[in-house]
């Protein structure tokens, strides 16, 4: 027992659950099946079983969950060489960004609160269109809590790769590069992946999309804690 | 690998020292974020000096959501007593976002597709 609750055990655990989880997404190519959502269901049923709580797992995997600063700092050379590539007027694609940005927000926190969800719910809801470590950090710093975050930006970039081409098809949607902005902007990285099956433009804008609202959401979020 | 590893630290670091400085306005790694990607673009930085590094952390970051995500365990009565809340605010949300992005970006490419044909028009 003491050797399943330590460090090298649960790192071991992590990455190879989230391994095990890339190579069955690869095989089935299904939405669902992210690879954070098969660590997920095997991690949790272990850490149940074996009876070790969230604290020390989470304590054991700090190298793993320390990463995320990171990762939100490396995201600027990531919007810097896609912005350096951009072809085409930035600053329409700016202006939809922005308005999406404040409806995504306005209305996950007003819908949320409308429904009688709990505050922590609410906060946790409105980074819900950022890409994971950009929401996660402002989940935490704006009193959301970065678990539920992260099921909320999954289910977000799940439904939205899902039903995402067929919605922007049936409200009328012919742009190729407002059909990227809007997947990359409403659903990250998993709206992305969609939008790059559709076209390569959908998914170089729809990559664009993930940078720029995850900026601006971090832009906007100390204007709209109040509503929390 | 290292010498890009000590740039993101060093972004993160400054990140979180002006997070510190304003009063917690901001999260020091969205700081750092946005400072790395101002240095770029400004020609501050050399982008090959990150490149590897970054392009490194952000193709495999996924793994580092693992942890947190697991805390969604101690949050299932939470999350069984707001079920329908946080379903339907998410999808009416998505849509809308997805909606407004669309119907703006088309909106500002057939207006300027309509005045390039007009000046075309005027030109002939």
């Amino acid at each position: 027992m003491k050797i399943i609750n330590t460090e090298i055990f649960m790192l071991l655990l992590t990455i190879g659950s989230f391994l095990l989880g890339t190579i069955i997404f690869k095989k089935t190519k299904i939405s669902f099946f992210q690879p954070l959502v098969i660590a997920l269901c095997i991690i949790i049923p272990f850490l149940l079983l074996t009876g070790i709580d969230f604290e020390s797992y989470f304590e054991h995997t700090q190298p793993l969950n320390f990463m995320l600063g990171p990762s939100v700092v490396a995201l600027g050379y990531v919007l810097y060489e896609q912005v350096s590539h951009l072809k085409g007027n930035i600053l329409s694609m700016l202006a939809a960004i922005f308005t999406g940005c404040v409806v995504g927000i306005g209305s996950v926190v007003l819908l949320a609160k409308l429904f009688g969800a709990d505050q922590v719910i609410v906060a946790s809801l409105a980074p819900k269109s950022v890409t994971m470590p950009i929401a996660l950090s402002l989940s935490d710093f704006y009193g959301g809590k970065p678990s539920l975050t992260a099921a909320f930006v999954a289910i977000c970039g799940i439904f939205g790769s899902w039903l995402g081409p067929f919605f922007l098809r049936i409200i009328g949607i012919k742009s190729r590069i407002a059909r990227g902005l809007a997947m990359g902007s409403a659903s990250h990285a998993l709206g992305t992946a969609r939008a790059m099956e559709i076209g390569a433009v959908e998914g170089a804008l729809g990559g664009l999309a993930i940078g720029i609202m995850g900026l601006l959401t971090a832009l906007l979020m100390p204007f709209f804690k109040e509503l929390f | 690998m290292i010498k890009g590893l000590f740039w993101i630290f060093l972004f993160y670091f400054l990140g979180e020292l002006i997070s510190l400085f304003i009063g917690g306005f901001m999260p020091g790694s969205i700081i750092g974020m946005i400072l790395l990607f101002l240095s770029l673009l400004f020609k501050l930085l050399n982008p090959a000096q990150v490149k590897n590094t970054a392009t490194t952390i952000s193709k495999n970051m996924a793994v580092f959501f693992v942890p947190a995500t697991v805390g969604l365990m101690t949050y299932f009565s939470l999350l069984k007593n707001n079920f329908w809340a946080i379903i339907v605010s998410i999808f009416v949300s998505t849509l809308l976002v997805m909606a407004v992005v669309a119907w703006i970006q088309q909106r500002f490419e057939f207006k300027n597709e309509i005045d390039t044909n007009d000046n075309q028009a005027i030109e002939q």
